[in-house]
């Protein structure tokens, strides 16, 4: 900058008055400190740009440079700098708070913190919190999420991995199968050891081994029309790797009913699809498949085969699709269906659209009754096989 | 020419083949074109009354095409037809 050039003075505004503009919305909130000061203690929705880094990150926290951006840090110095860095950087509307967050907590006003979180977990979500977009107040989320997942089979055993490595707070596992040897080639959260037992009780000891922040809820049974409310109900999101078509319709009903969004992926030999559907912002099961397969159209897995690895990718899609609805960050696979392809290793996206004639989401869709979820006019005939 | 998308479960019926070109002015003609080639997807597409089977799902490309014009829809050289039926493996 030229010497002669008048540097343009910051704005400087106090904590209340920053509350005040914060409560109002619009506005971006950055946090001008270091990640270990960010991490003990920040304002809600603060974004964490250190100083050394600014140059590099601010357009990605604030991308906007004509929003309304407050500064803020420990006591009010270093984002007094970063907020002149920005007005040379084009910010038009720049502010900093004036005494910093230290000022800000001696009026009373509200920070995250992470006395929710042990020193334990502070360590273990580290990589976690280092990430704009999850941060403190993201892991939270996840540690407080209910996750229940439908199977815990080809899909549901990596998905679980991923989910309780997460730090999914609670994650229900409903099946009603016991481990088998041929499971062990996709299914990595069994092992040889435990053949014969109930794969509920199997990934309940794998998942408590990796991550005692997972409260385990089994669910050894099946869904029928006369649990599946019952049991989904306490549950944010549903992960849906069944392995049949009465318990996808079925779910599906009963989701649209009680507005759970429902991660659904199905495989099938070197093939997989996925999909998230949440109700009655896109499409549902029916939208994209009103009427289920004929037998002869629906092999089995274990009548075909599958690739375990592809499993294995299918299922970690599902936990990325569910960490982002928990987190509310990112792009979920809302009115699309990703079709995976392992043998061309090809990634396939096709549009899926609310049907206004769908029978249970549509415009003029009827309550249905408990019993009648997850029937379908003609089901017992198409599915006698 | 386009490419038709074969399903793993229809490619027993397509000797195996994960992808047919096939000729056509519109879907319809297409998949005619791909029954013609292998007579045994036919009966796992087409309805006795000659419309698609409701289970199978077609699309132009990305799109859906019970939201074009279902089987009239055009269809220019180098367009893909998917054909996707539901799977319930987990």
């Amino acid at each position: 900058m030229a010497p002669t050039e008048i540097k343009q003075q910051v704005e400087e505004i106090e904590p209340f008055e920053a509350q005040q503009e914060i409560e109002g919305g619009d506005v971006v909130l950055i946090d001008t400190r270091e990640p270990h000061e960010y991490q003990e203690a920040h304002l809600e929705n603060g974004k964490l740009v250190p100083p050394g880094l600014l140059g590099d990150e601010i357009a990605t926290a604030a991308p906007n440079k004509s929003a309304r951006t407050i500064l803020y840090c420990r006591s009010g110095n270093r984002s007094y700098k970063a907020a002149e860095q920005l007005q040379a950087l084009g910010y038009e509307d720049v502010a900093s708070m004036a005494g910093g967050i230290l000022a800000w907590q001696e009026q009373g006003l509200p920070v995250v913190s992470t006395s929710g979180m042990t020193a334990e977990q502070r360590d273990r979500y580290s990589r976690h919190t280092l990430l704009p977009e999850v941060g403190v107040d993201g892991q939270l989320k996840l540690l407080n999420a209910k996750v229940l997942l439908l199977g815990a089979g080809g899909l549901g055993a990596p998905t679980a991995l991923y989910l309780a490595a997460a730090g999914i707070g609670t994650l229900g596992l409903l099946d009603d199968d016991v481990v088998d040897a041929s499971n062990l080639q996709r299914q990595v959260i069994h092992n040889t050891e435990r053949i014969g037992m109930p794969k509920t009780e199997s990934a309940r000891i794998f998942i408590e081994a990796l991550n005692p922040d997972v409260n385990v809820v089994e669910h050894n049974l099946r869904l029928d029309s006369g649990n599946i409310i019952e049991l989904i109900e306490d549950y944010d999101v549903i992960v849906d790797g069944a392995d049949n078509f009465p318990t996808r319709y079925l779910l599906n009903d009963a989701s649209v009913r009680l507005r759970k969004p429902i991660v659904s992926a199905s495989i099938l030999s070197f093939d997989g699809q996925i999909s998230t559907f949440v109700p009655f912002e896109g499409p549902c099961y029916r939208c994209l498949y009103p009427t289920p397969p004929p037998a002869e159209l629906a092999p089995s897995c274990s009548a075909n085969g599958v690739l375990g690895v592809m499993a294995g990718t299918m299922g970690t899609l599902q936990a990325n699709e569910v960490i982002k609805l928990v987190l509310g960050v990112g792009e979920p696979l809302i009115g699309r269906l990703l079709l995976y392809e392992a043998l061309g290793t090809r990634f396939t996206e096709l549009k899926v659209r609310r049907d206004p004639e769908c029978p249970i989401c549509g415009e003029n869709a009827p309550e249905i009754a408990d019993e009648d979820l997850g029937k379908f006019p003609d089901y017992d005939a198409f599915c006698a096989g | 020419m386009a490419t038709v998308r074969i399903p793993p479960v229809l490619r027993q019926q397509t000797g195996g083949q994960p992808e047919v070109e096939a000729d056509g002015s519109n879907v319809g003609e297409v998949l005619r074109a791909l029954t013609a080639a292998h007579p045994d997807t036919e009966a796992q597409l087409f309805g006795e009354d000659g419309d698609l089977n409701r289970y199978v799902n077609v699309y132009l490309n990305d799109e859906d095409v019970r939201v074009l014009d279902g089987l009239e829809t055009s269809v220019s050289d180098g367009d893909t037809v998917v054909i996707l039926p539901a799977m319930a493996g987990g």
